[in-house]
């Protein structure tokens, strides 16, 4: 299929350099996307070039603290911010970081648990 | 010396159909920086899918905005049909490349009036949103809707169209395309509207990139992206050529939204031309186990439906991430360096909808 | 000046249309004075020909907004108009075709109510007479409303 997407998982210490090299390469950031699974998150965050489109898959555990792509990609900080406060992920040093105040919910990190 | 001051916009403004909030840090008159903020309208739909089954839930994604309705309800059944490995009919699809599309326009047309509305030119405004209502009454007339469709299904589209509506079409399409031509002429050509756009809020290609810009302010400045040439629904049976400019400023955004809504009717006469007699939807057996990332082509840009499932009738996940998310870091780009009185023209210019980002 | 050399600058550009507006017939209909048209298709309510419903309870499971109850042993119907999203989803799913999406909107009003129809209850042997004095006066009824609706659809 010609709009599929492919997943690459990524293990922590490769996925900065991933990141940056995504970058050089200008690449486009398309979205983040936090999955609560058993015990951490799946966190994935997809590129696109032309119409191709890659996604880098990171499993964190839950309290692993993985560090904000906003010094790579800026633009990253709506979505990181929203994948910090609704499943509660440690995402640090976000840039503007929002601190679980980007939507006004009374609820810490309603997404986390499953229903 | 010049004075620095912070200047709160929004939730509230006359400019802004929906709520978003600016902290503008000016230099006397001059914009330096914004702080957007938003999370006044998060109604948390993303987490329902965990709570209604699968066929339920196009209800709900046709429910994130208005505007957009159509769109989500394609983007998601289509995610959901390419999880499971359903082939829709050939007719399903024609049927929902001419929603789309008039969806494209009434939402193009909507974002017009409201450009002609920022810059107080009212009576362009009224004109544009007369137009908007041809097409609001074929949506009427076909789905049972104004705004919210409720066609898309899984495995297909539930209602079908008869040649009279088909025809119907076809005239309301020919009239607009007449009528639109003075109001396009105008936002072209007239001196006020380009003393109001040109060389207002300009975006240069590779920033467009670096900043994830989608759609029309993705293609106004210069990138040519266009999510229907993915070939989804009945797109690879039909021409579409990505509506481009180089500008990469205000005008640059109207003149390529301008040129979609003629492209619009040109499609929709096309699928109309070519749709062929068939079926409108398949059975669908079994649940969905699996993820997909799709993306489709809304009228404000491309968005991202991702769905997993697990075998399960309830869906472990869906995100929508929706072109106004992709581009409000964008926005806030062109902000900086602006007049104080240019900020609601530049904030419209992404076509933002909130109510979408915030799901 | 500027505006000569500037190739495809004009001034007045929509003054023609405007003008033209200015003399023509509104866009908009009277609607009080005049009725409102609605097309065929509308999505406006859910109407139930509760003679037929058999209480499976399959549109109360299929709704989205969890707007309608479905008791079986009581062999009640109940719906709140102001929780219904005019999704069509019951309908759709409605074994027995008894559910109908009907043209006009709810009302407003200043409370969210419910709207509950009963099950006619009828002993075994008059039940077979009562469907069909039930249905002609579906029937009749049906024709009345048709005989309402015509002035409107035209």
């Amino acid at each position: 299929m010609a709009y599929q997407s492919e997943i690459k998982e990524t293990a922590m210490a490769d996925f900065f350099p991933a990141v940056v090299k995504m970058k050089t390469d200008q690449w486009r950031l398309v979205q983040i996307c936090a999955v609560s699974v058993e015990g951490g998150y799946e966190m994935s965050y997809s590129f696109c070039k032309d119409y191709e489109m890659v996604t880098l898959r990171l499993n964190v555990a839950e309290e692993e603290e993985i560090a904000s792509i906003t010094q790579i990609y800026p633009c990253a900080f709506l979505q990181e911010n929203e994948a910090a406060q609704l499943f509660g992920v440690k995402i640090v040093n976000i840039r503007p970081d929002y601190r679980d105040r980007l939507y006004r919910i009374d609820e810490t990190a309603p997404f986390k648990t499953k229903e | 010396m010049a004075k620095r001051s912070i200047v709160p916009f929004g939730p509230q403004h006359p400019v802004l159909p929906e709520p978003v909030h600016l902290d503008l840090v000016l230099e006397d008159e001059t914009v330096v920086g914004a702080v957007p903020s938003i999370g006044y309208i998060h109604r948390g739909l993303e987490k329902l899918v965990e709570k209604r089954d699968f066929k339920q839930y196009v209800y709900i994604a046709e429910r994130v905005c208005g505007i957009c309705s159509c769109g989500h309800g394609l983007g998601y059944c289509e995610s959901v049909e390419q999880v499971m490995g359903i082939e829709v009919p050939d007719r399903a699809k024609f049927l929902r490349v001419i929603w789309m599309e008039m969806s494209r326009v009434h939402s193009h047309l909507l974002w017009l009036g409201l450009l002609a509305d920022a810059m107080g030119f009212e009576s362009l405004f009224m004109e544009s949103w007369r137009l908007r209502e041809k097409i609001l009454d074929m949506f009427d007339e076909t789905t049972g809707g104004r705004i919210i469709h409720s066609v898309n299904c899984v495995g297909g589209v539930q209602k079908d169209m008869d040649s009279t509506m088909l025809n119907g079409i076809l005239e309301a399409v020919k009239d607009l395309e007449k009528e639109m031509r003075p109001v396009a002429d105008t936002f072209l050509e007239d001196y006020t509207v380009q003393s109001r756009l040109k060389g207002v809020g300009v975006l240069s290609r590779e920033r467009a990139i670096e900043l994830g810009a989608v759609g029309p302010m993705l293609r106004a400045s210069g990138e040519e992206y266009d999510a229907r040439l993915l070939g989804y629904a009945a797109y690879p049976n039909l021409t579409v050529e990505p509506v481009t400019s180089k500008d990469g400023d205000s005008y640059a955004r109207c003149e390529v939204r301008i040129k979609e809504l003629f492209q619009s009717f040109d499609l929709i006469r096309e699928a109309i031309g070519k749709i062929p007699e068939g079926d409108i939807s398949v059975p669908v057996k079994g649940n969905p186990s699996g993820e997909f990332f799709m993306r489709i082509e809304q009228p404000r840009g491309e968005a991202v439906y991702y769905v997993k499932g697990s075998g399960k009738k309830f869906l472990e996940r869906f995100r929508l991430r929706t072109p106004t998310t992709s581009n409000i870091p964008p926005m806030v780009e062109t902000l900086k360096g602006c007049q104080l009185a240019d900020v609601p023209l530049l904030i419209l210019t992404i076509d933002p909808c909130v109510s979408c980002t915030e799901r | 000046m500027e505006i000569e050399h500037m190739s495809k600058r004009k001034v007045l550009t929509f003054a023609g249309r405007a003008l033209k507006n200015l003399f023509q017939k509104p866009a908009t209909t009277s609607y009080p004075f005049e009725p409102a048209v609605y097309p065929e298709r509308m999505r406006g309510h859910v109407e139930i020909h509760m003679e037929d419903c058999i209480c499976c309870g399959l549109c109360m499971r299929s709704c989205p907004s969890q707007a309608i109850r479905v008791d079986r042993r009581a062999g009640t119907w109940t719906i709140r108009r102001f929780d219904c999203v005019q999704c069509s989803s019951c309908v759709n799913v409605c074994p027995k075709k008894c559910l109908t999406m009907e043209a006009g909107y709810t009302r407003p009003d200043t409370r969210k109510t419910d709207e509950t129809f009963i099950k006619p209850a009828q002993p075994e042997e008059a039940r077979a007479e009562a469907a069909s004095v039930k249905a002609e006066e579906a029937e009749q009824k049906q024709q009345e409303k048709q005989k309402d609706c015509i002035p409107e659809r035209i």
